[in-house]
């Protein structure tokens, strides 16, 4: 995995051998581009991309493109979430390229959250194609310089294409499986879901070494620190696909409510010390939700600072 | 066993109310009853098992569909008792037309009269 | 089958009433058979109708026909004599009957009376579920007979999404997960093997978004 495909300091930074660590910066429900300026400068020197989440939890948002290119303009490597839900396929194509005009280098492809849990639910899906399938688009339109309809790309998008992992979906026996069939697509780095049961992600990234797709992608793990003991509650009952186990709320109803944020950061940074040592993992995305100040702390006493420069 | 029951209405036998369909009740009050009311076996004793549970799912419908066109969902009503409760048949239907004599005449029936005084 | 649904009685009455003629249309297919618009349906609809009406003082003539099938020329048909005793028609066939009624008799007016709902199965008794969103282009023989098309509320060609949970959807505990069922059939086929053989970028031009779809058959024309 020595070769550079792309002009991304994430992909550098991962084949140089180093942990890598993204964050994410959700765009604000408004067109101030201060805001996103100032979440990505709050973070810029903790990590080596930012992720800019797309219309996430299907509610309308500045567009994850035009937030990029407020990050990209003041210094800061995003990383282009794209959902299917919104775009079909000329419309999935055509922000590529124009991500690309704007040297944006990686980009991660979803599904994206059903529009039922937003503000428009009473909306169209698009789902033309799905989260692998624009994998395998983004990777055709890089290396072989085309289309999906076979014409050529003049200036191929130069993407470094991740895609996301959920170990804590059902069924599970699939979720290895999975992971492999996003690695076929071409998925070069993968970021999972927020892990909050260890044990269950060990396993996951236990069977995926035997089968090799850790030799063959970059994992990150993914982190998002509990700012109390209902988040807590709310991410396990109300989110799907979420895995809280009970010592995680126990240990934040444990403490005084205005020390369980402090709890949750020590707790996001004792996970992240203890993954840093498995095989497999090669970073962390750390989603600090509408909570961008305290991923330095969490950087730092992780041990991930400085980052490196290369 | 000789019970007092109201005069007023008229039986229609049926071999199980399973058999009662929603137009049944509809087309009674289309022809200007103003209240009608099935009674079935006992719950869980039906002969055939879900005919009186069929016919209560009906009346409900009807109910509603009375309610919708200004009729009043209150004039049907669905009893369950047991073949051998003569008395409590008899209280039924004096509860039911006790039920009918307080609501009026249904709409349909103070309509159709209106149109004829007009004529 | 056609799956429909009853429309609300209230929208009905406000379609029709401003015509003093209707004629109630069942069809005796698929409304039939899912009890949205079969004979039944037709005969409680247009007593309910012409109570309403008397009720307020406006005596209709409501009169009741079903017919074997609303999307076929030759039964059809039969309305031809009487279309003219009538100002207006309520269908209560799927959205192909209506259509097709409407297209043949240029100058009455239509209703629905019911909402086609999907292409779906009885699954129990008053429950009726989909399963096929007529695609065009059909792909169960490599999804263990279960179809994500209509069955995934995200259509995920390779599933299931992060979102699938005990088996269930996202989208409500109420629904269940496509993959799930398609990864539970694959097992009982003992062929999880082709659950890595990646689903190719679908040809949607089969689909609605090909624009309306038609199937030609030279060898059985006249």
């Amino acid at each position: 995995m020595s070769n550079l495909n792309t002009q991304s300091n994430l992909e550098k930074v991962l084949k140089a051998g180093h942990i890598g660590v993204t964050s994410e910066c959700g765009p604000p429900r408004g067109s101030d581009p201060e805001e996103v300026r100032k979440k990505g400068l709050l973070i810029k020197d903790h990590v080596d991309a930012v992720n800019v989440t797309d219309n996430q939890t299907a509610m309308t948002r500045m567009s994850s493109l035009a937030a990029c290119i407020h990050l990209k303009l003041i210094g800061i490597e995003p990383v282009l979430q794209m959902v299917t839900r919104d775009r079909n396929r000329v419309a999935l194509q055509s922000d590529i390229l124009g991500a690309a005009s704007f040297d944006i280098p990686n980009m991660l492809c979803l599904s994206g959250d059903h529009q039922s849990f937003g503000d428009c639910a009473q909306g169209q899906n698009v789902h033309d194609l799905d989260s692998m399938q624009l994998v395998q688009t983004v990777r055709y339109m890089r290396d072989e310089g085309k289309f999906l309809g076979g014409d050529d790309i003049k200036r191929p998008p130069k993407i470094f294409v991740g895609a996301a992992a959920n170990p804590f979906a059902d069924p599970f026996e699939i979720r290895v499986p999975r992971l492999a069939k996003k690695i076929a697509c071409g998925a070069e780095f993968i970021q999972t879901q927020c892990i909050y049961n260890l044990d269950k992600f060990k396993e996951w990234i236990k069977r995926a070494n035997e089968r090799g797709l850790t030799d063959k992608t970059f994992i990150m793990a993914g982190m998002t620190p509990m700012k109390s003991v209902g988040m807590a509650k709310y991410m396990k009952n109300r989110v799907p696909g979420m895995d809280v186990p009970d010592e995680i709320i126990s240990r934040l109803a444990g403490v005084p409510k205005e020390k369980q944020a402090q709890e949750g950061i020590d707790i996001c940074v004792e996970h992240i010390q203890e993954l840093k040592e498995i095989k497999g993992v090669s970073g962390f995305h750390i989603m600090a939700i509408e909570w961008e100040e305290k991923v330095p702390e969490i950087v730092e006493r992780a041990g991930l600072y400085p980052r490196p420069a290369i | 066993m000789r019970l007092k029951i109201p005069a007023n209405f008229r039986i229609v036998r049926v071999p199980c109310t399973g058999k009662v369909d929603i137009i049944h009740v509809l087309r009674a009050f289309e022809k200007g009853a103003d209240g009608v009311y099935v009674v079935g076996c006992m719950e869980g004793d039906c002969h055939y098992n879900e005919g009186n549970f069929r016919a209560r799912k009906r009346i409900e419908q009807a109910a509603m569909i009375l309610d919708k066109v200004g009729v009043g969902g209150e004039r049907v009503k669905m009893f369950n008792l047991s073949s051998g409760e003569g008395p409590l048949f008899a209280q039924y239907s004096i509860e039911m037309n006790n039920k009918i004599i307080e609501l009026g005449p249904s709409p349909i029936r103070v309509a159709k009269q209106n149109k004829k005084n007009a004529a | 089958m056609i799956i429909a649904e009853k429309k609300p009685i209230e929208e009905i009455i406000d379609e029709v009433k401003d015509f003093n003629r209707i004629l109630i249309l069942g069809c005796n297919e698929c409304v039939t058979v899912c009890e949205a618009g079969g004979k039944k349906e037709v005969e409680v609809l247009s007593s309910a109708l012409r109570m309403y009406f008397i009720t307020k003082g406006d005596e209709k003539v409501i009169d009741e026909k079903t017919l074997e099938r609303q999307c076929d020329h030759e039964y059809l048909e039969e309305l031809r004599g009487n279309i003219d005793d009538y100002d207006a028609i309520v269908s209560l066939a799927c959205g192909v009957g209506v259509q097709f009624a409407a297209e043949k008799y240029l100058t009455t007016p239509l209703f629905p009376g019911v909402n086609t709902v999907c292409l779906g199965a009885n699954e129990d008794r008053g429950l009726w579920t989909e399963r096929c969103q007529a695609c065009g282009s059909c792909i169960l023989a490599r999804t263990g007979g279960i179809c994500p098309v209509s069955r995934c509320a995200k259509r995920v060609m390779n599933g299931p999404c992060g979102g699938s949970t005990n088996g269930k959807c996202e989208i409500s505990k109420d629904v269940d997960c496509a993959w799930q069922l398609i990864v539970d059939r694959l097992n009982a086929l003992n062929k999880m093997g082709d659950y890595e053989k990646v689903a190719p970028i679908k040809d949607w031009s089969t689909d609605r978004a090909g624009g309306p779809r038609t199937v030609t058959r030279e060898d059985v024309k006249i």
